[in-house]
Order: C-alpha cells, then sequence, then structure tokens
C-alpha cells in the first residue's frame, strides 16, 4: 500500500503544517482565525499519531483511536470555542482580540 | 515514479499551500474555505494509509461539521466582503523566524532518526473491531476513554447551549450598567 512513500515524509509533511498552525496562532488577531490555526494543529499532530500507527506498530489499533478521540476533542472544543466567540461579539461588537480585553461583568 | 508516490506529493501540496493560505489570507471566509481543502485533503491521507474509517470521520466531522460551523460564525460576525488589516511587519518577521527555526529543528530530528521498518502483517482493520475495541474493557479495549469522550460531549453540548444562549438575567443587568 505505501511503498515508496518513507514514514519521513508523512512526518515532515505534519511538521510543516503544525508551524504554519504556530504562524496562524501567532500572527492573527481575529478569534475565528485564531480557531482555525488551532483546528490545523490538531489535524498535523492527527497525521503524525496515523503514520505512526500504519508503519511502526500495524497490528495494533493505539493511533487510530487516539485520532478518533482527538477528533471528538476537537469538535467540542470547536462548539465551545464558536459559542464564546458569538457571546464575545454580541457584547463588544468585534471580535479582534485586542479590543476584548476587560472580563469584569 | 509510481502512482501512490504522485498522489501523495499531490495531497501534500495541496495541503502545503492550503495551509499557508488558511493563516494568511486576508478574507477569512477565504481563509475557512482553505481550511476546508487542508481537511479533505488530509482525508484522502487517510485514505492512502489505509484508515477508510477515520477518513470517512474526517469528511463527516471536520469537513461537514467543524467548517460549516467556523463558516456560520464568521458570518455572524464580520461582513463578507471586510478585509482584515495587514499584520505588522515586526510580528510576522519574528513570528515566521521562531516558526522557521522550529521547522528547520524538528525536520532535522526527523531525518536524523532511523525508524524501523517492522514485518509484522497489518491488521485488517473494519468495523466490527473498531466497534468490539471501542466497548471492550479487556486489554487493548478502549471503553473508559469512549465514556469519558461522550460524558465530554454532553458536557461541551450544554456548555456550548448555555453560553450562547441569549438574556439570562446577569448578562441583561450588565447591559443596562454598561449603559
Amino acid at each position: 500500500m505505501n511503498n515508496g512513500i518513507p514514514l519521513q515524509y508523512f512526518l515532515i509533511l505534519a511538521s510543516i503544517m503544525f508551524f504554519v498552525g504556530i504562524y496562524g496562532f501567532l500572527t492573527r488577531r481575529n478569534l475565528i482565525g485564531i480557531l482555525m490555526s488551532v483546528e490545523l494543529i490538531l489535524n498535523s499532530v492527527n497525521i503524525n499519531f496515523l503514520a505512526f500507527n500504519r508503519y511502526l506498530y500495524p497490528d495494533r489499533l493505539e493511533g487510530l483511536f487516539f485520532s478518533l478521540f482527538i477528533i471528538a476533542v476537537a469538535a467540542a472544543e470547536a462548539a465551545v470555542a464558536i459559542a464564546i466567540i458569538i457571546n464575545i461579539y454580541r457584547r463588544f461588537s468585534t471580535v479582534n482580540v485586542e479590543h476584548v480585553n476587560e472580563m469584569k461583568y | 515514479m509510481e502512482m501512490n508516490q504522485i498522489i501523495f506529493i499531490l495531497f501534500a501540496a495541496i495541503i502545503v499551500v492550503f495551509s499557508i493560505l488558511t493563516v494568511t489570507s486576508r478574507r477569512i471566509l477565504r481563509a475557512a474555505v482553505s481550511l476546508l481543502f487542508v481537511l479533505v485533503s488530509t482525508a484522502g491521507l487517510y485514505f492512502m494509509l489505509n484508515f477508510a474509517f477515520l477518513a470517512a470521520v474526517q469528511l463527516a466531522l471536520y469537513a461537514g461539521g467543524i467548517v460549516v460551523l467556523i463558516i456560520f460564525s464568521i458570518l455572524l460576525t464580520s461582513h463578507i466582503s471586510q478585509k482584515m488589516e495587514a499584520v505588522e511587519l515586526k510580528k510576522s518577521v519574528f513570528s515566521a523566524m521562531a516558526v522557521v527555526l522550529g521547522m528547520i529543528l524538528t525536520i532535522t530530528t526527523i531525518l536524523q532518526f532511523s525508524f524501523q521498518a517492522t514485518s509484522i502483517a497489518a491488521v485488517e482493520i473494519n468495523m466490527e473491531l473498531i466497534g468490539k475495541a471501542l466497548l471492550s474493557y479487556e486489554v487493548d479495549g478502549f471503553v473508559l476513554p469512549f465514556e469519558l469522550i461522550s460524558v465530554l460531549l454532553l458536557a461541551a453540548m450544554v456548555a456550548a447551549i448555555i453560553i450562547a444562549k441569549k438574556g439570562s438575567p446577569t448578562s441583561d443587568k450588565a447591559h443596562i450598567d454598561k449603559n
């Protein structure tokens, strides 16, 4: 199935994706943009888990289930984050993190 | 070059290009659509690794669920044609430097490590195996994380409803005080 594609290719691809996500996390000032960067980071981690599972331990299923649980946690996180973002927008009329700097309500 | 190598390079190129577009595009809706392309290509990689079930979950949950949720929240919080302000040059240069340094470090470490190729026969992954492993409490069973995830999802669902709900008594009071 994976003849000719070394494991390192998957790991390099995942690390590029991870660090692009980190870059977005550092430079974005929009809450939804930050959320999308976090999704990129989580997704790159999933690629690593599955590649290790398939190449190094093909007789086991830990990588598959860990990725499954990461996807579930990511879905829960996105739902709560978007609820918070909508609430912030309702109170401050902006989703820019630099204009949301008080928590005294 | 074999067919699967060509397909891998295609998916990798799509992932890299659209990840960069996701974090640099100044129109937030375009960034969300780029994220959709990244997630779909990742599902393609899962198919290449022969994890068909996880690829389906990725397509349904990430591409179908989370991206739609993100696009909805974008439409609720900003105008479609609105462009985000450009990132300050200093900040983007320093972030890029940190990121490139980290990337070089990680990739050199990966290339130096020699991964032992295994000769164990791959287990055939089908739905029956996945379902039994999820509900098994023996060795190699995952019933505890499965139950934890179900509690977490319930808690997250209730929390999302409570947080996004309009007009609780405290928020009304805060609103009056503010005006």
